[in-house]
């Protein structure tokens, strides 16, 4: 393991770990958003319930989504500084306008949706989980078109005297076929990760709780909806990029195949054995005419495709010798795992609808069937992100910095480019291993307990009722207490009436209690509320649903009384 | 672009950048300092938490966006600097995940055990960046020593002396924070560590500006530094005087005058053999991203701003309820 070799695997590492956080937010919050919006025009309590059990999910998985991503500002000056300081002029812009105008709109907005509820309008609360929605996708579309300069360098011109990539349109950068292809693409699977996780929660729920079912419905819908729509363009956005890189990596084109020979219509191979890496002794065994020639070139015959074995004597007759093919059994294999893993989705998508369509729901046997898919079939989404993406990163390997087809013999662009081993700071390996060991041991331990919370909140189902007069519900920004005074007598006035204040529980999420409120302390400020939460993670069976809506015991006043609500 | 030296503008707003960053997660970290000092009980404990809860996470990306920045407008510089400094990055960033989980985790599950455990995270993410962002930032005044990657060449006496300091500071400025957005017995608490903290903050801060402005300040720098000591003895005095905004203000207005001493101490070079001008990206970057922040920065400061204004209550011990 050399400098080369550690780094890597740090980037990879904690990119993928960030990347299985940051689709399920892309897709889920304007999904929630639009659960609000039904709630805000409709007053349909069941989706207000949705839109807080699911918003505690994103919740969850936001701070996950925080707290991976605070690392990547800052690993490219860490561990890559020569890359950085090659291309940082171009490629700072977008991770710069990204802070400014992304990062800054999600936060704030967020903090808003989670602590201005009842203190707010609705419709201006609703507007704030519109704008952490929007943020989201802002965010990834500049990340995107950062990643595609490297992929496929394009408005810089390359400065001999200071050795960097300079910016020279800024509009070429933004407006980067390779982004406006790779950016939908990567929306559109967050959407069907969320999709997906709504429709199997849901569904799931659905078989759990029959008494319910209707609160599920709309849910179950929405996220039927979503997975169908995005898979579709999943598919789309997928092809539109194939036929991009086709052009701009032919490299990375035939890796995905690995094609070691340069063919006129090879078939597409849908099974290899062998070792990749040794070329000549893979052997194909499925294989698929037509398709790979489509996937190119949009035609179904006349395409002559690149193979490995040509491609790399061109690159070493262009950029010197050297070793210019990726690592062929990566590639290929994510490339399949990416596409294939689509089937999860799909096929819970096909069962979801033919178990409920017309307002059915499955029985017996089919219930069983529902129920499994539904949780079976949440990890493929986030596989195939994560696949998709290391085919994608991994294909384009050795270089940091893939050369532009187009650059070759212009002298102002054809120095933009930069192998990995040329990007790497020159530190001490023990340095980068240290922090390689470090974030893996937190982020391995934050993700087992992100799964933790997730599964809980799960567990513990929407809210149960829902009092409309309670001023979560109906918020009015009037109920506000006192507003600030610079002087400590309004602060005693505030003191002295605070027993009787208006509580203002109800973060953007649900605290759910461990135990039923009769077997635990009291704590001091559950006292003068008097509210007793209890939660249970239960099988459905242990008491009808029905009674729990008329639980005698729960606090009128409180909207939750399956769940303690509290705030930071 | 005006006729302006644009390296100089972007250096002014890095500057800008990381103030705001100290001004606002300042008093973040200094909340989540006090943690066990001031919330002996779980219902203080939420309530101090809640006082930074809707905007600790909008607060942070003023870092994001410092990073983001330096590295379009100073490629060089964050290269070298993020490079340079490479075990006390690594260091800060594990301290602001823990923080991050920490805040954000702590009201999902209604356990002792749950809360004391996130709240670790929380203190551990509240100490570890002030005390190495102040390490940085004086190394950066003084100049880096080789093997800035490890920790040990850092902790030379003004290194050290630049971490406690900026602690200490940022204590104060969570303090009269914490005394501006509490009532009642909350506040009083807060009111009974004032004298400690302050006396931390006036020796420690004050030696560390003194030391920073006869070692490495300009002529003009004696205002910030001058400023930087007015502010933190109004806060102190407006806080035992139980003038909370005054107090909050003057130590905000304290947080900024060091900040712009540090980057005054340390201009022109960014870095050892590596002046502003040679660390810029080139013209049409900066230019570029000048319209940009002149587009978007206003917009950001106002409605970030605002829900300042939205959460302007008070908060009790008994507001928090079940």
């Amino acid at each position: 393991m050399d400098i080369v070799d550690i780094s890597r695997w740090q980037f990879g590492i904690t990119t993928v770990y960030h990347f299985i956080f940051v689709p399920l937010t892309i897709g889920l919050a304007p999904m929630v958003a639009l659960m609000q919006t039904m709630w805000a025009i409709k007053r349909d309590e069941r989706w207000y319930r949705m839109s807080r059990f699911f918003g505690t999910v994103l919740l969850v998985n936001f701070a996950m989504g925080v707290a991976t991503g605070i690392v990547q500002e800052f690993q490219f000056g860490m561990n890559w500084s020569e890359y950085s300081r090659m291309v940082g002029d171009v490629f700072g812009a977008p991770l710069a306008l990204e802070g400014l105008i992304a990062f800054f709109m999600e936060s704030v907005f967020l903090g808003l949706w989670i602590f201005g509820r009842g203190r707010i309008p609705v419709w201006l609360h609703t507007l704030s989980i519109w704008m952490v929605a929007i943020g989201v996708n802002i965010s990834a579309y500049f990340i995107i078109v950062a990643n595609s300069f490297m992929q496929h360098p394009v408005g810089a011109i390359y400065n001999p005297d200071t050795g960097r990539a300079e910016l020279v349109d800024v509009v070429a950068l933004l407006t980067n076929p390779t982004a406006l292809a790779a950016f939908p693409h990567a929306v559109a699977g967050s959407f069907l990760t969320a999709g997906t996780f709504v429709l199997g929660i849901a569904g799931w729920w659905m078989i759990r709780d029959r008494a319910k079912a209707a609160l599920h419905r709309g849910a179950l819908k929405m996220g039927l909806w979503t997975t169908v729509l995005s898979s579709i363009a999943v598919a789309i956005t997928g092809d539109i990029q194939a036929k991009l890189m086709f052009i701009q990596q032919p490299m990375k084109m035939a890796s995905a195949e690995s094609l070691c020979h340069t063919e006129t219509d090879p078939w597409f191979s849908v099974l290899t054995i062998g070792t990749h890496n040794d070329c000549e002794a893979a052997k194909h065994l499925i294989e698929v005419p037509g398709v790979l020639s489509f996937l190119a070139d949009g035609r179904f015959s006349g395409v002559t495709l690149q193979g490995v074995m040509d491609l790399q004597a061109q690159m070493e007759q262009l950029y010197g010798p050297g070793n210019y093919t990726p690592n062929l059994f990566v590639t290929y294999w994510s490339f399949r795992a990416m596409i294939g893993l689509m089937v999860g989705s799909l096929a819970l998508a096909a069962i979801a609808w033919f178990f409920t369509r017309k307002n059915r729901l499955p029985e017996g046997r089919n219930a069983q069937i529902f129920n499994v898919a539904c949780l079976a079939a949440l990890p493929f989404p986030f596989l195939a992100n994560s696949a998709g993406w290391i085919f994608t990163e991994m294909g384009r390997q050795p270089w940091v910095v893939h050369p532009n087809p187009n650059s070759v013999g212009d002298p102002r662009t054809e120095m933009i480019r930069m192998t990995v081993d040329m990007g790497v700071t020159d530190h001490a390996p023990v340095n980068v291993i240290i922090s390689l060991i470090g974030f893996t041991v937190v982020y391995a331990a934050l993700a087992v307990v992100w799964f933790y919370l997730i599964r809980r909140v799960v567990l513990a189902g929407p809210p149960v009722e829902v009092d409309a007069d309670h001023p979560d519900y109906q918020a009015s920004a009037e109920e506000a207490l006192e507003p600030v005074r610079f002087s400590h007598n309004g602060a005693a006035e505030i003191e002295a009436r605070a027993g009787t204040a208006a509580s203002t529980a109800g973060g953007g999420s649900v605290a759910l209690a461990t135990k039923p409120s009769e077997h635990r302390e009291p704590s001091e400020h559950r006292e003068h509320r008097g509210g007793g939460g209890r939660h249970r993670v239960k099988e459905p069976t242990d008491r009808p649903s029905a009674e729990r809506l008329t639980d005698p015991t729960a606090n009128p006043t409180n909207p939750f009384p399956n769940n303690t609500e509290k705030e930071s | 672009m005006f006729g302006l030296d644009l390296p100089l503008v972007w250096f002014i707003l890095i500057a800008f950048l990381f103030a705001g960053y100290f001004l606002l997660e300042g008093f973040d970290f200094g909340v989540g300092i006090l943690l066990p000092f001031v919330g002996r009980t779980e219902a203080k404990r939420s309530a101090m938490l809640r006082t930074i809860g809707p905007v600790w996470d909008g607060n942070e990306v003023w870092l994001i966006t410092a990073g983001g920045a330096l590295f379009a407008a100073f490629p060089e510089w964050y290269a070298s600097m993020f490079s340079g400094f490479y075990l006390p990055l690594f260091l800060i960033l594990l301290g602001l995940i823990v923080r991050i989980v920490g805040l954000e985790w702590r009201t999902k599950v209604d356990t002792d055990y749950w809360r004391a455990w996130c709240d670790r995270g929380i203190i551990v993410g509240s100490w570890l960046p002030p005390v190495l962002w102040g390490v940085a930032v004086a190394n950066l005044i003084r100049g880096v020593p080789d093997n800035a990657g490890l920790v040990y060449p850092l902790l030379n006496p003004f290194g050290l002396l630049g971490g406690l300091a900026l602690t200490a500071v940022f204590v104060l400025h969570g303090l009269t924070f914490l005394r501006l957005k509490t009532a009642g017995e909350l506040r009083e608490r807060a009111g009974a560590l004032l004298t400690p903290v302050a006396a931390l903050a006036l020796i420690l801060g004050g030696a560390f500006a003194v030391a920073a402005q006869f070692l490495y300040g300009k002529d003009w720098t004696w205002v910030a530094t001058g400023l930087a000591a007015v502010g933190l003895l109004i806060g102190i005095f407006g806080a035992l005087r139980g003038r909370d905004g005054i107090a909050f203000s003057a130590t905000s207005i304290a947080v900024i005058a060091v900040t712009v001493l540090a980057f005054g101490a340390m201009f022109p070079m960014v870095w050892p053999g590596m002046d502003l001008w040679a660390a810029a990206s080139s013209e049409y970057t900066l230019k570029f991203m000048t319209w940009s922040a002149i587009l978007i920065t206003p917009l950001v400061l106002l409605y970030q701003g605002w829900t300042y204004w939205v959460f302007r209550k008070r908060i009790t011990a008994h507001t928090v309820s079940a």
